[in-house]
């Protein structure tokens, strides 16, 4: 259409209702515009696909060991397309590709569970703290307080060496980790809040402290929540890798990136030939840890309301 | 200050009594004693271990007998697995080396960590500036078990100037490694909190006042505005020796200097519960202690604070 008549454009636009912009479609737009955290995201999104969808491409089980190559595992075991082998095998001649979707897979679990963990009981520990004040404040702050001075690596270490080394184990010690700087944030954010005319409204009209809490709190938080959320992802996974690491945490033929990490930087520091042992598991787990942060930041730069 | 000081104290004995609660819970609820073996002791066998350990007391008893040994004597029992050591034996053979280069790391960090974020807000965008900013990032996802290997890989393995590991005394060509892994991360950590607390104290009013009165650059920032902009870098600290001192434990089996971390996991994967939880009550207090040292010139610098 070349013209358009100017009084139908005029009369449509003047029917039309005007769209108001929300805060989230007003951060999608932001966001979208952060070239380096779209990218982040596209690259994150790939990474899921590989963990989540790379057992299907696997062409051998992560815990089968490739008797054809014992021996000649530096040679033959090489990354290759004709072996089947993507990324090689590992010291013991299983599958890496199938060790490393496995790997990634459980890192995004940890940093998904743990920071889940976070939202729930850290926002609704922050808002209520916040909410209350006073002296139920001060005392459910001074307990977060006592909790995060203690080197919880070592509990959790303590945790998972007492009850087993299970996966289960490892969600619950890193959910009761998690929750903690959440809370503090939640409840510094619910003491600016809790003091606006909504909230005052509210009380006036009798709404109960907790629907209060839930109804209005909680969902004006959920910007600095999501984005503290994703950078809490990565942190997550460190921890949990850190554990693996140190060879204290998922078992055999369960397999976490912390653990090829270690045994991928050990045949390479003893002179071994493989060297593919390292980088693999090494690339993902760097390149998830800085996805996450920029997806982070970009998140922060569209929801933080300071930074207008 | 004297009752600052005091009312910090008060918080953190309970916060040390607590720890220690939690991990003797945590080792009541464990599945099976530290001395089921796979063939089982004969009972009148089991019981005299068992006494020899002080297990067959009440619970209530084997606390208070624990926490008041630790605080006589420092001594935090027997190993339940080497039957020669105790624990505070352990710990007297590892500490010295984990706090050697861990002061050496702390230091470092401090340090280079304060000066490069001061030159970085500085010399806002130029390369000084992009260089910090650029590590900051590349630290934080670039744990200190990834650099440990990298560091090796480079340093050890590719150019062969340093040993990969071991610890001989603490000679200086051993200590450098472990230092670079476990302080890398927080140095670009505290350089990044220096640059952005440092760019807002020199675009206040009283910098302002400063230059115009013609101060030379230099007395500016160290008279005037290093002492401000240091505050949120304090701040950092307790969290930053936390994770340092969780760092340690991967700084000493991957480098094998024979540290505390070293004695911990090989305990963790021994199921040695005494040794586990002697580190981590010892951890637990340095860590206490430590938070309220700094909190302590927290408020001694800055005035604003009350206390």
């Amino acid at each position: 259409m070349a013209l358009t008549d100017p009084a139908t454009e005029a009369s449509r636009t003047a029917t039309r209702p005007e769209k108001g912009r929300s805060l989230w479609t007003d951060a999608r737009r932001r966001f979208l515009r952060n070239r380096a955290a779209t990218a982040a995201l596209a690259v994150l999104v790939l990474i899921a696909i590989f963990a989540f969808g790379g057992g299907f491409v696997a062409q051998y089980e992560r815990d089968y060991v490739d008797f054809t190559l014992i021996g000649i595992n530096a040679s033959k075991g090489v990354p290759s397309f004709e072996t089947g082998h993507y990324f090689g095998t590992d010291a013991e001649g299983r599958d890496l590709f199938a060790r490393t979707v496995q790997g990634t897979r459980l890192s995004l679990l940890i940093g998904i569970v743990g920071s889940l963990v976070a939202v729930v009981v850290g926002t609704l520990y922050g808002a209520i703290s916040g909410y209350l004040g006073g002296r139920v404040d001060s005392v459910m702050m001074r307990i977060v307080d006592i909790l995060m001075s203690i080197p919880f690596m070592f509990v959790l270490i303590l945790l998972l060496v007492i009850f087993g080394r299970s996966l289960l184990m490892l969600f619950i010690g890193i959910g009761l980790i998690s929750w903690l700087g959440m809370a503090r944030i939640a409840r510094g954010q619910t003491l600016t809040i809790k003091n606006k005319e909504f909230v005052e409204a509210a009380i006036a009209t009798g709404v109960r402290p907790l629907t209060i809490i839930l109804r209005h709190i909680v969902p004006n938080l959920l910007g600095i929540v999501v984005v503290y959320a994703t950078l809490l992802i990565p942190e997550m996974i460190i921890y949990e890798s850190f554990i693996s690491f140190l060879g204290l945490g998922v078992q055999e033929p369960n397999t976490s990136l912390g653990s090829l990490i270690s045994s991928g930087a050990s045949q390479v520091l003893n002179g071994g030939g493989e060297p593919w042992q390292l980088y693999f598991p090494l690339f993902f787990f760097v390149a998830t840890l800085f996805a996450f942060f920029f997806v982070g930041d970009g998140l922060r730069d569209a929801l933080d309301p300071k930074d207008r | 200050m004297l009752t600052f000081i005091l009312r910090r104290l008060l918080v953190a004995i309970p916060t040390i009594l607590i720890l220690i609660v939690i991990s003797f819970v945590l080792m009541f609820a464990a599945p099976g004693g530290p001395f089921n073996a796979e063939r089982p002791l004969p009972p009148d066998v089991m019981a005299n271990i068992e006494a020899r350990y002080g297990l067959d007391q009440p619970y209530a008893v084997q606390i208070f007998n624990y926490v008041k040994n630790i605080v006589l004597h420092f001594d935090f029992g027997p190993s339940f697995k080497y039957r020669d050591q105790t624990v505070s034996g352990l710990i007297a053979q590892g500490f010295p080396v984990t706090l050697t280069y861990g002061t050496w790391a702390f230091a470092v960090a401090v340090v280079f960590g304060v000066a490069l974020g001061v030159v970085a807000a500085v010399r806002q965008n130029t390369w000084v500036d992009y260089l910090a900013t650029g590590s900051a990032i590349g630290a934080s996802v670039l744990p200190n078990f990834v650099l440990g290997p990298l560091l090796v890989l480079v340093f050890t393995l590719w150019l062969g100037w340093l040993p990969a590991g071991g610890w001989y005394g603490g000679q200086w060509q051993y200590v450098i490694l472990p230092v670079a892994a476990l302080a890398t991360s927080y140095l670009a950590a505290i350089a990044r909190i220096m640059r952005s607390s440092m760019l807002e104290v020199m675009n206040s009013g009283f910098i302002r006042t400063a230059r115009a009165k013609g101060l030379p650059m230099r007395r500016i920032i160290l008279r005037h505005a290093l002492k401000p902009a240091i505050l949120p870098v304090l701040s950092y600290l307790g969290p930053a020796f936390v994770a340092m001192i969780t760092g340690s434990v991967v700084v000493d089996v991957f480098f094998s200097t024979g540290g505390i971390g070293q004695y911990f996991v090989n305990a963790a994967l021994n199921r040695d519960y005494s040794v586990i939880m002697g580190v981590t009550i010892l951890v637990g207090v340095l860590t206490i202690v430590f938070n309220l040292l700094v909190d302590i010139l927290y408020a001694w610098i800055d005035p604003k604070i009350r206390y």
